[in-house]
């Protein structure tokens, strides 16, 4: 933060406009989260920009006293693409769901993350359709039961962080909605990252798909299902702190502490700057394999590829200083030229 | 007798016009060809209009009838419209390529034929069980049968190149021979194979300027050819000119635009013939600080267009029909947050896949409606290949004042077609005033300009003025979420309005030709030559026949009505099965006559004439 930062509180990037999410939506607690990190950044509130696309997530805009664009389904990523390749200096943050990001959007999300366009994508995943009134989305488990699947779905979901991964993400992250202090943390690493900074956002959605995440966040199974990573410890959890990770193979195995033999050496010590991809990726589906728990927090933070508007604006530059600025005159005498009299 | 002496007995005749067409192979370089005749009859003076005409696919089974690819241009000493009705001279490089085209070939036409491309399988691949060199079916024609493969070959023995390299050189001997033919001069195609290849490549350079001066001297030595002719230079309006594409011409339309509002280009575009070109264009003029973004897809292209517009640039989304289809939901978002944004749709045939290299007129009524809900916006069209750039311009101009989507139209015709262009004065283009708003002071996002209604430009960034937008509905002035009923109505009215006040700067149509009687022809897009050469024959018989050119569709010029009501009856000839007729007939009760044709070919001159004289009858 430098001298001449505006000092904002929360309130500063608060709406007068009525936020009209369901009562108990986890949506608010991302938001009241977003205001208490935005004053912190240090960037003047003209220059952020809230993108988002279509669905209960997409609202976001509305509330946040910044330039905002509410969109069209699925296709904030690119919309966002074309505000920053326009102006590079501004803070593009997109909001966006499982539904709107990786079903109907699922093209535009992917190549965002292929060309490393520096935006802060916060996925909010709450595993279900809401403002569609509750059709199950990309992100549901095998089996799930909703308006449009009365017999349970038959796909198989994505997993958001695996997506991303395959898509060249250099920084990937998960946070949780009731989890502030921690969401708060991924929120301010994502802001400092200058790349594609995507973050898995599990939510809740009380109405059409409520507990989706208790099996995971319920305070009494929470120490046992979570792993909350940290960069240079070692992968551990459980409420004794006596569970770890360890690698066997190209498998990730649970372990536990003191059992046969096993010590913390024997662990899996995270490393969010591995340049292999296959680390986080192993990270990012673990919790697919029965025993395993979910991890939190940043799974990987690489952050030397160049940004897309950067490479775009430097090619410009570069040509102009090699032929100089377009002369419009001569643009239009180009090729064979010839005189009437 | 010797040849030469032979020479000099030769004549020349001089014609006010001609129109050759090379047809060959889609790999047989015919698109070079004719493209090199046109530009040194461009230089030379003549006035032009050129045709190309080309498979979708990019190498159809060599000698098959749909891997015919052909080149016509009409090059004349006065006043050219159209690429011709029919041909003068053809040059068919094989038997399919004669078998597809020799039905344009005028009597008595100049039919020069390559054949070493006549053998059994050749024939075959045309579907051919005779030779039509034997079968007295070209009898009609002065037939100039040539071994151009071998004379070739022959003319590049000592180069050390394969017989693939020589045989690729071919097209320049008969571009020789029509240079010989219509008394051309050989230094601008010497200078265009100099620069083209350079680095390295200059054997390729010789090699093709060989077999371009043996087709020439082939000629002038044979006894075959005892006439050549001469077209003299066109008298057109004094100035700098230059040979242009439609696609050029839109490319460089938008550079001039972006030049004279101050504001940096963007385009999103992904690739789709016929429009690819002009991100082929746009791409190179990187030093303008021209920013192209070729997208994932074609939704990507608009929407990255309208975050671009959002932030404050003057962007553009360039496609063709199935891609506009595809854009449609964010164009919508375009109209609903009004914001400056041109759509270039360079219209093919369809539907879906259709004729993607053939051309079309049946997207208007995509552009004019092709939404969801009420959501109008401005619709011009191009007339020719040197008006594409009047027309980006024109809607730049547009979408910045009236901060409005804006729909352009052009078609494959127009994209690949070529004519003289007179190159304007850059201070004679208008300077388009952009102003962001900056005062914070009683700033309301959608506050209205009260003559054009237009909202302020806010772009982020600004202090003061953050707010957001978005496809919801807006509250008026506040542009706060609003579902109040009468609010709704009253903004899609207010939308409406807002694109119907553009009508107030559209310049009143003038007729050509007669200003009142019996026929009114009305036109819009690449149909603009065939109908002013229709209108020169009709009235030179006597008829009172006037025509009108819409490049202005939505909204229509004010006095369109009027006129209309000054003729007897209107005819509306439209390549697609009568939209424009359908709007006209809608909005000014007037019982219009359509006439249609859907081939992927532009109107011949003499349809639209007997059109109206069926209707005169």
């Amino acid at each position: 933060m430098n001298a001449t930062a505006p000092v904002y509180t929360r309130k500063d990037f608060q709406t007068d406009q009525e936020v009209r999410w369901c009562p108990g939506c986890g949506d608010y607690a991302i938001l009241a989260a977003v205001q208490s990190v935005f004053p912190e950044l240090g960037i003047p509130k003209e220059k952020f920009v809230v993108v988002s696309g279509i669905g209960c997530s997409s609202r976001f805009p509305y509330y946040m006293n910044t330039y905002g664009f509410h969109s069209i389904h699925g296709r904030a990523p690119a919309i966002a693409t074309g505000i920053k390749l326009a102006n590079p200096e501004l803070e593009v943050w997109v909001a966006t769901g499982d539904g709107d990001g990786l079903s109907i959007g699922g093209n535009h999300t992917i190549h965002m993350l292929r060309r490393n366009v520096g935006l802060k994508v916060m996925l909010f995943n709450n595993r279900i359709y809401g403002l569609t009134k509750g059709q199950y989305s990309p992100t549901s488990e095998v089996g799930k039961k909703a308006k449009s699947t009365p017999y349970g779905s038959v796909d198989r979901p994505f997993q958001p962080l695996s997506v991303a991964l395959g898509a060249e993400a250099g920084f990937v992250a998960r946070g949780i909605d009731v989890m502030q202090p921690h969401l708060k943390g991924v929120l301010r690493r994502a802001a400092a990252h200058r790349g594609t900074a995507f973050m898995e956002i599990l939510q809740n959605c009380n109405i059409f798909n409520d507990g989706a995440w208790d099996s995971v966040v319920e305070k009494e199974v929470r120490d046992d299902r979570l792993l909350a990573l940290e960069h240079g410890k070692p992968l551990v959890f459980g409420k004794n702190k006596d569970k770890g990770i360890r690698l066997n193979g190209l498998s990730l195995e649970v372990v536990t502490l003191g059992e046969g033999g096993v010590s913390e050496a024997d662990l899996l010590v995270h490393d969010e700057k591995n340049p292999n991809p296959a680390y986080a990726f192993l990270l990012s589906r673990m919790e697919t394999e029965p025993g395993f728990p979910t991890p939190i927090g940043v799974l990987r933070a690489v952050d030397d590829a160049p940004r897309y508007e950067d490479q775009v604006a430097d090619q410009i530059s570069a040509i102009q200083a090699k032929k100089g600025k377009g002369d419009l005159a001569q643009l239009l005498r180009t090729g064979d030229i010839w005189e009437v009299k | 007798m010797a040849t030469t002496m032979e020479a000099t007995f030769r004549r020349k005749e001089t014609l006010e016009a001609a129109v050759i067409r090379f047809a060959g192979d889609s790999g047989d370089g015919m698109q070079i060809t004719g493209s090199q005749f046109t530009n040194t009859s461009a230089l030379f003076g003549n006035d032009l209009a050129t045709f190309p005409d080309f498979p979708a696919e990019i190498r159809a089974p060599a000698g098959t009838l749909p891997g015919v690819s052909g080149f016509q241009v009409h090059f004349g000493a006065s006043d050219v419209h159209t690429p011709g009705d029919v041909v003068d001279a053809l040059i068919a490089m094989n038997p399919a390529a004669l078998k597809v085209n020799v039905a344009d070939l005028k009597k008595n036409g100049i039919l020069i034929v390559n054949t070493d491309n006549f053998k059994e399988q050749d024939l075959k691949k045309a579907q051919l069980t005779v030779s039509p060199l034997d079968d007295h079916s070209l009898d009609g024609y002065r037939l100039f049968p040539v071994e151009l493969t071998r004379l070739t070959r022959a003319a590049l023995k000592d180069l050390g190149l394969d017989a693939k390299s020589m045989d690729r050189c071919k097209n320049f001997f008969a571009l020789g021979m029509c240079y010989w033919l219509y008394n051309r001069s050989m230094e601008p195609t010497y200078r265009w194979l100099e620069d083209k290849f350079k680095d390295g490549k200059a054997k390729l350079a010789e090699a093709n300027k060989l077999a371009m001066k043996a087709g020439y001297a082939y000629c002038e030595a044979t006894e075959q050819f005892q006439v050549s002719y001469e077209i003299p230079p066109a008298k057109l309006t004094p100035g700098l000119y230059r040979n242009i594409s439609g696609n050029t011409a839109l490319a460089i339309g938008f550079v001039a635009a972006s030049q004279r509002s101050g504001l940096r280009l963007f385009q999103g575009s992904y690739p789709i013939t016929p429009a690819s070109d002009v991100l082929h264009e746009l791409s190179m003029f990187k030093s303008f600080g021209v920013t192209t973004f070729q997208a994932e897809d074609e939704i990507a292209a608009v929407c990255a267009a309208i975050g671009a517009a959002y932030a404050g640039q003057l962007a553009i989304t360039t496609t063709s029909g199935p891609g506009m289809a595809l854009k449609m939901e964010a164009i919508g978002l375009a109209v609903m947050t009004e914001l400056p944004l041109v759509i270039c749709d360079i219209q093919r045939g369809g539907p879906s896949t259709g004729l993607p290299t053939k051309t079309e007129q049946a997207d208007l009524f995509q552009a004019i409606f092709g939404r969801n809900s009420e959501a109008p916006l401005p619709v011009i069209a191009a007339s020719t290949p040197g008006d594409c750039f009047w027309v980006a311009f024109e809607a730049c101009r547009i979408a910045l004042k009236h901060m409005v989507p804006v729909i352009v139209l052009t078609d494959g015709y127009l994209a690949n077609g070529a004519e003289p262009w007179r190159v304007p004065d850059v201070a004679d283009l208008p300077a388009i005033d952009v102003k962001f708003r900056t005062d914070p002071t009683g700033f309301f996002p959608y506050e209205r300009d009260p003559v054009t209604l237009g909202r302020p430009w806010a772009i982020p960034g600004t202090p003061g003025l953050e707010h957001r937008i978005g496809g919801i509905e807006k509250q008026e002035r506040t542009g706060n979420v609003n579902y109040e009923p009468i609010n709704h109505e009253r903004m899609v009215k207010i939308r409406a309005e807002k694109v119907a006040r553009i009508a107030d700067e559209i310049p009143d149509v003038v007729p050509a030709g007669d200003p009142d009687g019996e026929v009114l022809i009305v036109g819009w897009g690449s149909t603009y030559g065939s109908i002013t050469a229709a209108l020169r024959g009709l009235r030179a018989r006597g008829r009172r026949v006037g025509h009108v050119h819409l490049r202005h569709l939505n909204p229509l010029p004010k006095n369109l009505g009027e006129v209309l009501r000054r003729y007897r009856k209107v005819v509306v000839p439209e390549m697609n099965l009568g939209q424009l007729l359908m709007v006209l007939r809608a909005k000014y009760l007037v019982d219009a006559i359509g006439l249609n044709k859907v081939q992927g070919k532009p109107f011949r001159q003499d349809e639209i004439e007997q059109k109206v004289e069926e209707v005169l009858a």
